[in-house]
């Protein structure tokens, strides 16, 4: 025995101390008293039997009518779950997945466009197996003023870059509208599409020698659409000028500023068409070219782009179900003036230069059958740079070597499993670098896009 | 570069300064609510169609010509229930219009009026194009007409009060002539009650749960995905259990498949208007459902269209 049950033995004695106590001073009660006693026992038990019984009875009803009403819930359970609730507020969330293959008969160590600079973020796609950006986009109405759309691109090694955020307005009057934030360019005409819009794997060469592949930058548009049974539209845009071919240093200020007019319609009841004249106007600043780590030069100067664009749209009957086509071009001048900075850290080895450079791309889309697309692309550019000093095998050198024009065909087929899915191959000759390289490429590519339906744009 | 865009404004504002005519301007998503619109509205509106009946209307391009008209409308009168989806975000977003953006007084949905069907318990892509609130091809169902018309005649109202006389008038007319239309439509279509059919595409609930059609099968597995040889294969198999009496299709959608069905099934086919100018004689909303009916009467007798 433990010490502690002894205590509690000692405890209970105690407790029964008292009663001992009384029954030691009373006399024994007599068989009538003890009788009464039983009685009174008794009926106390008797009593609290009913009292019990009751009780065990509303127990069991309570818990028979709780049944019932668990049976009977479900139907307003599902009434109340489709009513609107918090979550219907929830804004548009899209995500697309983007990747493949790629193939290349020549390595693409140095991946130059013969007599052009090019900007960042321009390289092909890894060879391989490799994912592309994984874009994230969230729109919605902010109230009845506003709209806002917003698109994170997540690079396959890691990293969000926030590729759009802005804010477009809804009720201004006399068909104005501002838009604000970070933007693709309303400039050309593919520029405005997502990659994953594209009628090809890549960019055309002249996005890709002159936008670094697209102009997406900070800043307010302005638009104006004229009330008119042909579609007029123009606007202007006012940029931080932190995207090539505007950047570098000290981006006080506006440093890149865009201009655009839009005409379009309808060619019977089978076709639509849209032109574009558009300008951009671009301030560099010691902005580097090529490799963001290890800029080759850096370039001090203006540049002016001026875009032609056309499209043409066609299905019988303007039904695109079955069948239908795209044609589309854009021609592209652009004129640049300013300085080259060979080696920005070392000894200031500045070299003069004036290019004056054009190019256009021409392709044709057709959907012959639902589902199968079979499209065609040509490429190409021309360039004429006065460089001082190029310095043989130097960056400067492969700006100076406007000798030779830069194409590429391209030939691509893509089939949707359904409008959420596409899957295509492209095979393309490349003779964009320098010394007449010729590199012949095959790419796979799928494209999915998860979330709401996705909104066509013309 | 200054110099372009200030005559490219000028000119725009010369351009701006032609005068408005004085009618209603309404742009109307689909052929159906155009007619709609032009009986209730008179010479009271000026109605633009943004569709045909030859389109399929869930894969539309917001081409420029659409922004142009959304751009100058005054009402905008559309199914709504997600139909339009594809296109109308983009329209609104291009077309600077708050007068008929969505949400706004001049933004008509016509399936607001109905009572919808095939409305999913879930949604999942992987059952093909479903749209969230239901089915919303309402318009082959004349009683919803109807319905659209006392709702669209309260909004015509609203947004030009000062014709609402005119409007309440023509509303009256079309009821009255209306109720008639349908129950000739219902005496002539008994035959077809408890007839099964396949359809092409799922575009004809309200058109069957009016006439006491059954659809046994249709030939798009999953709403909006094309037909697919294997599924075309389930389909006739299904046909040899449960016979159908046609294959029911609409004017835009893609004749082969039906073909394939009907030789190899041995049964007609029904190729409907399904919206005002998907036939000769349908321009009218009578028009559309005398054509509907004649063709599916058509077909039960097995003479194909």
């Amino acid at each position: 025995m433990s010490t502690f049950r002894y205590a509690r033995f000692g405890a209970a004695l105690l407790a029964s101390a008292p009663l001992a106590a009384h029954a030691a001073a009373e006399p024994p009660p007599t068989p009538a008293e003890l009788q009464q006693l039983r009685d009174e026992l008794r009926a106390l038990k008797s009593d609290y039997e009913a009292r019990l019984h009751a009780l065990e009875e509303r127990l069991e009803h309570a818990e028979s009518s709780r049944q019932a009403v668990a049976e009977a819930a479900p139907a307003p359970a599902v009434a109340t779950a489709s009513a609107p609730s918090g979550a219907a507020f929830n804004p548009k969330i899209s995500l697309i997945l983007d990747g493949g293959y790629a193939d290349y008969s020549r390595s693409h160590r140095e991946p130059d466009v013969a007599g052009f600079l090019l900007g960042d973020e321009t390289d092909p796609r890894p060879s391989g197996l490799s994912l592309g950006e994984t874009e994230l986009a969230v729109e919605a109405n902010v109230d009845q003023s506003f709209h806002a759309w917003t698109t994170l691109s997540v690079a396959p090694e890691g990293g969000i870059g926030v590729e759009e955020a802005y804010i477009n307005t809804l009720d201004l009057p006399d068909g104005f509208s501002v838009k604000f934030g970070r933007f693709f360019s309303d400039i050309g005409y593919q520029n405005h599409q997502h990659a994953h819009a594209w009628e090809f794997v890549d960019a055309p060469l002249v996005y890709r020698a002159m936008l670094g592949t697209q102009l997406g930058d900070d800043g307010v548009q302005l638009r104006w659409l004229a009330p008119t049974d042909t579609f007029f539209e123009v606007g202007t845009e006012l940029l931080r000028g932190a995207s090539f071919p505007a950047g570098g240093d000290g981006r006080n200020g506006i440093k890149a500023i865009t201009g655009f007019a839009h005409l379009g319609g309808d060619a019977g009841l089978d076709g639509s068409w849209r032109l574009g004249l558009s300008h951009l106007r671009a301030d560099a600043n010691r902005r580097p070219t090529g490799d963001e780590d290890e800029p080759a030069l850096t370039f001090d100067g203006k540049s002016d782009l001026t875009i032609l664009d056309g499209v043409y749209k066609w299905a019988p009957n303007g039904n695109a179900t079955v069948r239908n086509a795209v044609l589309q071009g854009e021609y592209f001048f652009r004129h640049e003036h300013g300085e080259l900075v060979a080696d920005p850290d070392g000894s200031a080895d500045l070299s003069r230069y004036r290019g004056d450079q054009q190019g256009f791309y021409v392709q044709g889309v057709y959907q012959f059958m639902p589902r199968w697309r079979v499209g065609l692309r040509y490429d190409r550019l021309f360039a004429d740079n006065d460089v001082a000093n190029a310095v043989p095998d130097s960056a400067l050198d492969r700006l100076a070597d406007d000798g030779h024009d830069p194409q590429r065909w391209s030939l691509m087929t893509d089939f949707s499993n359904s409008e959420f899915s596409r899957f295509r191959l492209q095979l393309s000759r490349d003779v964009s670098r320098p010394n007449h390289i010729e590199d012949d490429q095959v790419f796979l590519q799928y494209i999915l896009s998860l979330g709401p339906h996705p909104a066509h744009q013309f | 570069m200054k110099k372009l865009i200030a005559t490219l404004l000028l000119g725009a504002a010369a351009l701006t300064s032609v005068p408005a005519s004085a009618a209603l301007r309404v742009f109307a998503c689909e052929p159906e609510w155009g007619a709609l619109a032009k009986t209730l509205g008179g010479d009271d509106v000026g109605v633009y169609v943004a569709t045909s009946a030859l389109q399929d209307v869930h894969q539309i391009q917001p081409k420029p010509s659409l922004i142009a008209q959304w751009r100058q409308a005054d009402l905008a009168v559309c199914t709504g229930a997600e139909l339009e989806i594809g296109w109308l975000p983009a329209l609104a977003e291009k077309g600077n219009n708050p007068k008929v953006a969505p949400g706004a007084p001049g933004y008509f949905e016509a399936s607001r009026s109905v009572q919808m069907l095939e409305v999913p318990t879930r949604l999942d892509r992987s059952d093909g194009d479903v749209h969230p609130q239901g089915n919303p091809h309402i318009q082959t169902d004349p009683r919803n007409i109807a319905k659209v018309a006392r709702a669209l005649t309260d909004k015509l109202v609203e947004v030009d009060a000062a014709h609402a006389d005119g409007y309440r008038a023509r509303y009256d007319a079309f009821a009255k002539s209306w109720a008639t239309a349908v129950q000739g439509w219902e005496t002539r279509a008994a035959p077809l009650r408890g007839v099964a059919v396949v359809s092409a595409h799922k575009s004809w609930a309200y058109l069957y749960a009016w006439l006491g059609i059954r659809e046994v099968a249709a030939l798009e597995s999953k709403p909006g995905i094309p037909p697919s040889g294997a599924h075309l294969q389930e389909v006739l198999d299904t046909l040899k259990t449960q016979p159908a009496k046609m294959v029911v299709y609409a004017a835009y959608q893609d004749r082969r498949p039906v073909e394939w069905m009907t030789g190899r099934a041995g049964i007609a086919s029904a190729q409907l208007p399904f919206s005002p100018g998907g036939a000769d004689g349908t321009d009218e909303l009578t028009g559309l459902f005398d054509v509907t009916i004649t063709r599916l009467l058509d077909a039960l007798a097995g003479k194909s269209s």
